[in-house]
């Protein structure tokens, strides 16, 4: 019995080291690094971020003002704001696309 | 095959301390290799502690004594379910039940989350590894479930108090509670080691701590079942500090679950969240610390050990350790919005934030005090159930106010005509539901016609909510009633299946002021033949029985219960004597009408030597909402949780595009 459990134990030690080491073993000598987002996708992240807040809140207000939560008066001070926000993420994001465009056409 | 319990054990650790160097190693210097051979780690810590748990249970089933756990925490009468159950009935099985979890959780967590984000993943990784090593560390060094001694010929038995079905099932489902809150811990620190404070952290983890919260909630309240049933004092809640410990990082991860909407739709309380993600996980450390130390005397602490400086050096170490990395990184969590009008849905989440941290701090101040007491002046005092009752109520009813005010403000700011309109339903319902419930007489008690008037109010607001939901629905797209409501409910699940929680919140309301503002009982020494009246029933007390089960004595008296001159039930409470464990648990007899809501409950509190019984009657009133409420928040828990794969899909966009597939 005693003798059975040190195998197994033993077994399972050489098996999780071997699957540790899976990642080594698979492509010996090559080392891709972590990907790391630079400035200008850390920069277009937020902006995704704040396109989708203010869409998401113009479609919630939308839902509200029609299940009459949101009065008419409320909607009209609250709706422009969401948009002019909606818009000038959007905005930001596309200038950010194209900066990047001419990047890709002008190579690193 | 002790040995084989012991090297699985030795194994986890040295991969969950691999875990935490090469994991932060990995992420700081971003080889990525690295920090997938910390994943690997972790999954592979997961086996192991899978097959050192495989062992303990194989051991508990064939009664094999030569384990010192098994002949401490079982007998050989002890039935094969309980026998199984023991795994988590001693210190030592309850630390590598953590142990297994969260490495399962963490394996999870590595597994559904790595393509979401590598590079945030590679800092989480490491951080729920150190969790890992100090579990580890302490069932290799400290509490081995795999000490042996000589084989006994049979065991001590298992605590009589812990030998019921609930046994079974309350303890992982609170475990399962407790440690998930290591999820969403490890990603907000992995946020932040990494400067990665965007909302990726909170997506990755926000079904994680829907999770961990609802088996937080449901594991209390099967653990207030099972004090109901089995402790034989008439009550289901005792504000006893293990029941605290559970309530309290289920308290701050509710407020989180609130002020994460915040986060979310206004980029606001970026550090708040911070910050009440580590108070949720600190708290269910010290919920396990206070359990498994042996520092405090509960009807839970059954156990005492060595673990306790530990416990408490480890839960510094996290607490300090997460707020030094959160100051640093302030600059990054700053908001660029701010509360626009004190009017607005922003601002009752951060009212409902502060009540419920506020009623979390001070039953964590009622639970500390006694300890701190005792250590500093020698002094034993307690705190009890008048100084919890007092912040429930000060905290607790402005908070079930405000869950039927909340859903009916607008996010940004409401105008006063909008307030009218929409609170005009609601406001009208509650104020009936309140004078009806004066002229039917239940203005005997104050907090209990409040606590009655405000969830009316609620449940007004959820109806309404629901109904002008589906009618919206219904008018955009000409959908009959049933297909709209599934519409409604399918389209915004977690804004729906939120109200249904909050309708659970107000049955639990609703019962508990029920059953402790209402209740009435009656204590007696009856002999045979002998009656005593409680309400409309009348209970008449026929004679003593005593039975050999498999691992007790169980006797019982019969009790016939007649109401308007009809026998309705024959009732046996009893006691139930354990001769291996030399113990006598009370026995109680409930029974239940499913229409009123009430229970009758019987309980014998002393058999005499002269065939008298010393015994008790309480009619709680209300009290099965409670464990109703308990299936209405799994179902709106689910329905939370429930994945949305449009939302899915968006967020696989926006994170993707960040995360190269391997």
């Amino acid at each position: 019995m005693l003798t059975a459990a040190l195998v197994l134990g033993a077994l399972l030690a050489v098996a999780a080291v071997w699957f540790v080491a899976r990642p080594f073993l698979r492509n010996p000598g090559s080392e891709e690094p972590l990907v790391e987002p630079d400035r200008a996708g850390r920069e277009r992240l937020a902006l995704e971020e704040e396109r989708d807040r203010a869409l998401a809140a113009l479609k919630e207000l939308e839902f509200d003002h029609r299940t009459g939560k949101v009065s008419d008066d409320d909607y009209r001070s609250i709706v422009g704001e969401l948009r002019r926000a909606a818009a000038d993420a959007l905005r930001a994001l596309d200038r950010g696309r194209g900066r990047s465009d001419v990047h890709s056409r002008e190579g690193p | 095959m002790p040995e084989l319990g012991r090297a699985a054990l030795v194994v986890c650790f040295g991969l969950t301390l691999y875990a935490v160097v090469a994991g932060f190693w990995g992420a700081h210097t971003r080889r990525r290799r690295l920090a997938l051979s910390a994943q690997n780690a972790l999954l592979a810590a997961f086996a192991s502690a899978l097959v050192a748990s495989v062992v303990l249970l194989a051991a508990l089933g064939r009664s094999d004594f030569g384990f010192t756990y098994v002949a401490q925490h079982t007998s050989r009468e002890l039935p094969l379910p309980y026998k199984l159950a023991s795994f988590w009935g001693g210190q030592e099985g309850s630390l590598l039940l953590w142990l297994l979890i969260l490495t399962g959780y963490g394996a999870a967590a590595v597994l559904l989350d790595r393509k979401a984000g590598r590079e945030l993943i590679a800092w989480v990784v490491p951080v729920l590894g150190i969790v890992a090593a100090f579990f580890s560390m302490l069932v290799v060094f400290v509490a081995s479930p795999f000490h042996t001694q000589l084989a006994a010929a049979d065991g001590a038995g298992l605590n009589t108090s812990l030998q019921s079905p609930y046994f079974q099932i309350h303890p992982p489902l609170l475990y399962l509670g407790y440690v998930g809150l290591t999820v969403p811990f490890a990603f907000a620190m992995g946020a932040l080691l990494s400067g990665r404070t965007d909302e990726r952290w909170i997506v990755a983890t926000r079904r994680w701590t829907l999770a961990a919260w609802m088996f937080l909630g449901i594991g209390q309240l099967l653990g207030a079942k099972w004090a109901y049933e089995e402790v034989g004092w008439g009550g289901y809640f005792a504000w006893d500090p293990v029941e605290n410990a559970a309530l309290m990082p289920w308290l701050a991860a509710t407020a989180f679950l609130h002020s994460v909407m915040v986060q979310e739709k206004k980029g606001m309380l970026k550090v708040w969240n911070m910050l009440l993600v580590i108070l949720a996980f600190s708290l269910s450390l010290f919920g396990t610390f206070l359990t498994r130390s042996g520092v405090l005397s509960s009807i839970h602490s059954f156990t005492e050990g060595s673990i306790g400086p530990w416990f408490l050096g480890f839960i510094c170490f996290v607490v300090a350790g997460s707020l030094v990395l959160l100051f640093r990184r302030l600059p990054l969590l700053r908001s660029k919005t701010r509360l626009e009008s004190l009017v607005s849905r922003e601002a009752t989440f951060l009212y409902n934030n502060l009540l419920l941290v506020a009623l979390c701090l001070t039953i964590l101040w009622g639970v500390t005090f006694p300890i701190l007491s005792e250590a500093v002046r020698g002094e034993s005092v307690t705190v009890g159930r008048p100084y919890y009752d007092f912040f429930l109520r000060s905290f607790g009813l402005p908070l079930l106010l405000l869950m039927g005010i909340g859903p009916l403000v607008a996010w940004r700011r409401a105008s006063l005509r909008s307030l009218g309109r929409t609170f005009l339903w609601p406001f009208a319902f509650a104020l009936v539901a309140g004078g009806g419930l004066v002229a039917a007489g239940a203005g005997s008690s104050l907090p209990g016609l409040i606590a009655y008037t405000f969830s009316a109010f609620v449940i007004g607001t959820i109806v309404l909510e629901f109904a002008r939901g589906t009618a919206a629905r219904r008018a955009l797209a000409d959908e009959p009633v049933p297909k709209a409501f599934a519409s409604l409910v399918a389209r915004n699940r977690r804004r729906y299946g939120g109200y249904v929680v909050h309708a659970a919140i107000v049955l639990l309301a609703i019962g508990i002021a029920g059953s402790s503002a209402y209740d009435t009982s009656h204590t007696a020494r009856l002999a045979p033949g002998q009656s005593l009246k409680l309400r409309d029933y009348t209970l008449v007390y026929r004679g003593l029985r005593s039975t050999r089960a498999q691992n007790a004595v169980e006797t019982r008296a019969t009790i016939d219960v007649y109401r308007g001159g009809d026998r309705i039930a024959v009732m046996h409470p009893g006691k139930n004597n354990y001769p291996v464990e030399q113990q006598v648990s009370n026995e109680v007899a409930i029974r239940s009408d499913w229409l009123t809501g009430e229970d009758l409950f019987l309980i014998t509190e002393q058999v005499n030597p002269n065939g008298t019984i010393d015994f008790k009657a309480i009619i709680n009133p209300l009290v099965n909402l409670i464990w109703l409420a308990g299936l209405v928040f799994l179902l709106g828990s689910v329905v939370t949780l429930w994945p949305d794969a449009r939302e899915e899909r968006r967020l696989a966009v926006r994170y993707g595009r960040l995360a190269p597939d391997t």
